[in-house]
């Protein structure tokens, strides 16, 4: 879509809404009446529902964005061939084509300790970090094929959002609500929820790029307002605003009597939208209804769950009432140093949560339409990362760009699989290459979008989020 | 998504009729055809690649057909299955991706085809790359309509449609619209008064000299300057580190554009001051457009690939700043639809690729006295203070250390890690660490003392740390600097005195380095004169050439865009052959000779754009032209345009009598929620809050902190500021809303507001209401408007008779002879009126 098709839009706005009723103040109380019908008046509204490309499987998408790079080494991919390598530099022709960020290819490689064992009917196996994680293994593909073309945080995570390194360009949240729209009437159509520490890419993770800043990621905060600005300013009650919005609407409509501007309109139904946003937040937030069991099961309300699990209740609650992408960011997995208790304290944190939404999304018959992904931006080195000679023992993993893990449930997902094999050490993906844009690809495909009509047209050349790349990987999908 | 509805509607068309109608036009294959191709059909049927086996820019080839036969049969639209293709009708659709052509277009090729397929080739190169034009100006009917010569080009485009202008706006409209378009700023009541009795048959024309000249002028019309150059206050990745003297060139922007520097010059001293014969500290502080490229110093990247980076983009952006060019698109390949080759691009790099990233001392006024008569004292200070703590030998000894590093890598993994910290803290590090100490500027001794003291214990032992008292040596050092007087510092590009050598690259990869290029530009434009001058200087003087066809054309389109809404080339990042072609060709031609013959003076531009008959129509929809001109390209009337996120800023500050009206300097941080910031990488922003008057400095002046900007800015569609953004989205959002609403800035306002109204106008409601429009809107209520007010100040009170422990929160401040109650009924008015629709749109 480009700008003629935004002219046409608003010129056949302004066609619906003089077949409606004539020019004035009753044909903008009609159209603002059908207000609810957002489905039938797709073309009035950026964000209203719009139909994808073929039958999805999923409607909406949670992404778990694990930032930093999680050791797909230590939860993922089990090698116990690298028992017989630690302590030793690996061959030099193994590592000559290697670039890495801090390590040089002459260090050591680190086995991990960690112990995996298989779960499930499917029998894939799982770190003893993630059990919760693990006991969710019929339902999830996970993918131990990953690569990628950046080897640092910040363009590896621009280009699993966005497509390309650079920055400037939409992400994969605004690319989906543009595809799609959004179901909600008073949530956004795209939110971020973070826990930990703030994420390298910042909100160029959650940007709309050139598309319109209609389609950007809205961050929903974890401390204050949950969006920016709900709370009515101390002193202005709810019915203060009210009488406010009602006397700004009817003076509004007075100068559209006299301009004729349908933007008017526009802004006027801005403003009831973000009344009833105002409404609609504090409901989101309120658990109350929640049964115990809930609680207990995400780990709302214990340490060190209690964050992550609130955002991933979040997660499941927004995607009841319509929310179409939820960007679940944690940060930071990025181990240099200290990996066993660093890489114990962020499972602790994430596992037990990340399987109760799975869960509980199931039970309510929500994981068929909501593709559930948790990723990072790469994985970590089968070599040991020792930034202080003097404290050796508390090596991690450098950055990992050529073979890592992810996983991926729910709607348009086959359950219980594993894609992808990498080589004995983990230095390379030996089956199933799945590149980013490819992962992309897919995702967009469970979403019902064909990821190469999906573009908008930019600086002299149709743009998409898998650039000029990506295939759908269908061993993924059910 | 909204392409479905579209569809949706297209194939209802096509139902009825199945084939959109042929055009009744005579084609011309150069200018209605060709395009067209080239933009939706050549990417898979082109010179590169065959789909199908079919190829759609040569005749034969294209009368051949493809896999499934001919696809094109002369005089046969209907039966054609090119045809059919792209309507739909078959079980393909054409293109396959992006939108689908429209029934214009179909009925466009449906002619041609009609016709007899036509192929004369062009007999002139695209339009923007032909000389400009001077063209006389058209006659018109009416005569009396028009009042410069803009608009004998407009009407006689409108009078060929049998469209009527419309009425010149009213007086009041007209003052509010030109001084926000000149100064960013509304008239105060005080200036709508005097221009409202300023009877004189020149009345509007003095206004705008007057506007013209106010200092404000440059900062509303730097905005958009800023956009262009991706301006910005921080780094941009990762750590996202601020950048305190990035401000020096907007100052230099808001200064030059004040003075009405010409374009020409403008041009040159951003692009080459340095290399200026009369060089000055001005000229090098304009080289800091080139600066707000993006610095990435995220721990293990390669310096070397994100400033090659950096050097791409310069030349793209020199593409899209003045040329409208798309350059960059031949980063990896030949550009797919203009004439820019890939070695063309890298030619277009090298110009930049020579230049090195340095911070000079720039006093500002007043600094550099002080600061010398202080120096030699404490020079002396600081060289015993290390000598007493044998610094300068453990610092030969960590420099040596981070040499062997360089050299070695590898062989000691905290040298390593030491050494990559070293190259992402200090600017071009590799070059400050192999010259010898004695030659270094005194910024890179600073730099690099500064990063050993910082990270001592990085490369040593503790106890070795400790051992040299770093800590002691870093309090002390701290010390003696808070007493030296300090100079300001500046960004400036200049060249290297030993300049890397220019390569293309192969696919883009930056690593994998093809043929070596000289600076060049593109063999479709004018060459460059053979001058003996330094290249990048014979650049900058050769965009501003008379011959040049893009660059005057380029400009005078951007001001247009800024005061019409939109470009008269729409896409006015892209004059190649995807762009739009011009709504008004010979206008915009004469507009870029105008510039040219006026100097290149921005401000005569800006006048003669205001002064036109074609500005001062009233901006009231047309009912009649809805169909007809849905994107107001006609120019039939004036466009309703909402302000951009810096000016609803400072209009609402200016209100309510907060706007602080100082003119440049450097970036405040007004308040912003708690959360905001600490959303950056690991919570390395700070966002510390500016205090008294600089909390209400315009929105030009705002801390832009690229990873976590400040949310109004990004809440009314600012730009990233991550490339050169030459349009601005115009977006209606909720999120604007709770903005306006709620923000406390906004609300503080409206507090602010209700304060002036009580303070500054006396008497009964009527007489106050006159007075709030008076200063938001510049202009009385309408009756039916101050009933309405009236009744919400009689509920509103009401409403605070029954929650009177609300009236504190809202009015927190007396006012003598009015209760708290009554004035907080008026911030709650004050807070609809800033809400306004109409007070955030320029009529």
């Amino acid at each position: 879509m480009d700008r003629e098709q935004f002219l046409r839009i608003q010129s056949r706005r302004k066609f619906f809404r003089e077949c409606a009723g004539g020019i004035g103040t009753v044909a903008l109380a009609q159209l603002l009446a059908g207000e609810g019908r957002a489905a039938d008046t797709g073309e009035q509204n950026p964000l209203a529902p719009r139909k994808p490309h073929f039958a999805p499987k999923a409607k909406n998408i949670i992404f778990m964005f694990m930032e930093g790079g999680p050791s797909q080494i230590d939860l993922f991919d089990p090698k116990p061939e690298l028992r017989k390598w630690h302590g030793k530099p690996l061959p030099a022709e193994m590592t000559k084509d290697l670039r890495l960020a801090f390590t040089k290819p002459n260090a050591a490689v680190l086995a991990s300790p960690r112990t995996f064992q298989p779960y499930g009917q499917s029998g894939i196996e799982f770190s003893d970090y993630i059990p919760h994680i693990g006991s969710c293994a019929d339902d999830l593909c996970l993918v131990r094929s990953m690569f990628t073309d950046a080897f640092n945080h910040h363009p590896g995570q621009l280009l699993l959002f966005g497509g390309s390194i650079q920055v400037g360009r939409p992400t994969m949240g605004a690319w989906v609500l543009y595809g799609l729209g959004s179901e909600s009437q008073n949530l956004p159509g795209f939110v971020v929820l973070s826990s930990g520490v703030g994420t390298s890419g910042g909100s160029s993770n959650w940007s709309s790029g050139f598309l319109p800043s209609t389609y950007q990621g809205v961050v929903l905060r974890s401390a204050g307002d949950p969006v920016l600005y709900l709370s009515n300013p101390a002193g202005i009650t709810r019915e203060m605003q009210r009488a406010g919005l009602d006397t700004l609407k009817d003076l509004n409509e007075e100068h559209y009597a006299q301009t004729g501007d349908m933007e008017i309109a526009a802004r006027i139904s801005s403003y009831e939208l973000a009344f009833r946003m105002q409404m609609a937040g504090p409901e989101l937030l309120d658990f109350s209804k929640e049964s115990p069991e809930t609680l207990a099961m995400y780990g709302v309300n214990e340490d060190p769950t209690r964050q992550f699990a609130t955002n991933c209740l979040l997660a499941r609650r927004m995607v009841e009432r319509g929310v179409r992408f939820v960007m679940l960011n944690h940060a930071s997995w990025d181990d240099h140093t200290d990996l066993n208790r660093k890489l114990k304290k962020n499972c602790d944190i994430a596992d037990k949560p990340t399987a109760a939404l799975i869960k509980d999304l199931k039970q309510r018959g929500m994981l068929k339409d909501t593709l559930v992904v948790w990723a990072g931006e790469f994985g970590r080195t089968p070599m040991v990362e020792i930034r202080n000679p003097r404290d050796a023992d508390n090596g991690g993993r450098d950055h990992h760009p050529l073979a890592y893990s992810l996983f991926l449930a729910g709607g348009g997902i086959k359950g219980g699989t594993v894609v992808g094999k990498t080589d004995e050490l983990c230095m390379n993906v030996t089956e199933d290459k799945v590149h980013v844009h490819d992962l992309q690809a897919t995702i967009l495909h469970c979403l019902g979008l064909e990821h190469t009509r999906l573009t908008f047209h930019h600086m002299g050349r149709d743009f998409r989020l898998t650039d000029v790349a990506g295939s759908v990987v269908n061993k993924m999908l059910a | 998504m909204l392409r479905t509805g579209l569809l949706a509607l297209t194939f209802c068309g096509l139902a009825a009729a199945q084939l959109p109608p042929a055009a009744k036009t005579k084609i011309d294959f150069a200018r209605d055809i060709e395009p067209l191709l080239a933009k939706r059909c050549l990417l898979c049927h082109g010179p590169q690649q065959q789909m199908s086996g079919f190829r759609l820019d040569q005749k034969d080839a294209a009368l051949k057909g493809g896999a499934s036969g001919a696809d094109i049969l002369p005089g046969k639209s209907a039966d054609s299955r090119l045809i059919r293709l792209v309507s739909g009708l078959e079980k393909k659709v054409m293109p396959p991706m992006g939108a689908r052509l429209t029934t214009d277009e179909i009925g466009l090729l449906r002619a041609w085809i009609d016709q007899g397929v036509d192929w004369s080739a062009a007999k002139t190169p695209h339009w923007s790359f032909q000389k400009i034009q001077h063209p006389s100006v058209p006659t018109v009917r009416d005569r009396a309509w028009t009042r410069n010569a803009i608009d004998n080009f407009i009407l006689a485009r409108l009078e060929r449609e049998a469209v009527a202008p419309s009425p010149e706006a009213a007086k009041l409209t007209l003052l509010r619209r030109v001084s926000l378009d000149l100064t960013g700023l509304p008239p105060t009541p005080d200036e709508v008064r005097a221009y409202l009795n300023d009877n004189r048959p020149d009345a509007y024309e003095r206004l705008v000299d007057r506007l013209l000249d106010s200092p404000h002028y440059g900062e509303k019309w730097t905005r958009y300057w800023l956009d262009l150059a991706r301006y910005a206050d921080s780094d941009g990745y990762e750590k996202d580190r601020s950048r305190p003297w990035a401000w020096r060139y907007r100052h230099w922007v808001i200064d030059a554009l004040n003075r009405d520097m010409p374009f020409d010059e403008f041009t040159t001293e951003q692009l080459a001051g340095d290399l200026l014969p009369n060089r000055n500290l001005d000229t090098l502080v304009a080289t800091g457009f080139n600066r707000n490229t993006l610095t990435n110093r995220e721990g293990g990247t390669d310096p070397e690939q994100f400033r090659d980076e950096q050097v791409l983009d310069r030349a793209a952006t020199l593409g899209t700043v003045w040329m409208g060019l798309t350059v960059g698109c031949a980063q990896c390949h030949n550009h797919k639809f203009d004439p820019i080759s890939q070695k063309e691009f890298y030619q277009l790099t090298a110009f930049f690729n020579t230049q090195e990233e340095v911070n000079i001392q720039a006093p500002l006024p007043g600094e550099l006295g002080p600061y010398l008569a202080a120096k030699p004292e404490y020079d002396g200070k600081r060289r015993a203070l290390l000598a007493e703590y044998k610094i300068p030998e453990a610092l030969a000894d960590y420099e040596s250390k981070l040499r062997e590093a360089a050299l070695h890598p590898g062989n000691h993994a905290d040298w390593d890690f030491a050494y990559g910290e070293f190259t992402h803290t200090v600017d071009n590090a590799r070059k400050v660490l192999f010259l010898d100490p004695a030659r270094r500027s005194e910024v890179q001794q600073t730099a690099v003392l500064d990063v050993f003291l910082g990270s001592c214990g990085n490369l040593y032992p503790k106890e070795h740390c400790d051992e040299l008292k770093v800590r002691d040596v870093r309090a002390k050092l701290n010390e003696l600097n808070a007493k030296l007087p300090q100079v300001s510092y500046a960004p400036v590009l200049l060249e290297n005195d030993t300049p890397p050598k220019s390569y293309i690259h192969e696919k883009g990869d930056w690593r994998e380095h093809g043929t070596e290029v000289q600076p060049g530009t593109l063999a479709i434009l004018p060459p460059l004169p053979a001058a003996d001058q330094a290249p990048r200087l014979a650049l900058a003087r050769w965009l501003t050439s008379p011959e040049h066809p893009l660059t005057s054309r380029v400009a005078v389109n951007r001001l247009w865009q800024e005061i019409f809404g939109r470009g008269l080339v729409y896409t006015s990042d892209d004059f190649g052959t995807q762009g739009d072609r011009p709504t008004h060709p010979e206008l915009l031609d004469w507009l870029a000779t105008e510039f040219m013959q006026r100097g290149w003076s921005m401000k005569q531009m800006v006048r003669l754009m205001v002064t036109s008959a074609t500005y001062r129509q009233s901006s009231h929809a047309r009912p009649e032209l809805q169909e007809k001109d849905p994107g107001n390209t006609l120019l039939a009337r004036q466009s309703r345009l909402r302000l951009p996120a810096e000016l609803i800023r400072d209009e609402v500050l200016y209100a309510a009598g907060l706007l602080d009206l100082r003119i440049g300097g450097r970036s405040v941080k007004p308040p912003q929620p708690k959360g905001v910031a600490e959303l950056s990488y690991a919570g390395s922003v700070k966002w510390d809050e500016s205090t008294g008057p600089d909390r209400y400095r315009r929105g030009l002046y705002i801390h832009f902190q690229r990873t976590v900007p400040y949310p109004q800015l990004m809440n009314f569609d600012a730009p990233a500021a991550s490339l050169a953004c030459t349009r601005r989205e115009r977006t209606d959002t909720p999120l604007q809303a709770l903005n306006l609403m709620n923000d406390p800035v906004f609300f503080e306002a409206a507090q602010a507001l209700a304060f002036r109204i009580l303070r500054e106008s006396t008497g009964a409601f009527r007489d106050r209401l006159n007075y709030a429009y008076a200063v938001t809107l510049g202009r009385e209520p309408s009756a039916r408007e101050a009933e309405r007010m009236g009744k919400y100040f009689d509920d509103a009170s009401r409403d605070l008779q029954a929650h009177p422990q609300t009236v504190a929160a809202l009015f927190p401040n007396q006012l003598e002879g009015v209760s708290q109650a009554e004035a907080a009924v008026w911030v709650e008015l004050s807070r609809v009126l800033l809400n306004l629709d109409e007070f955030i749109t320029k009529d």
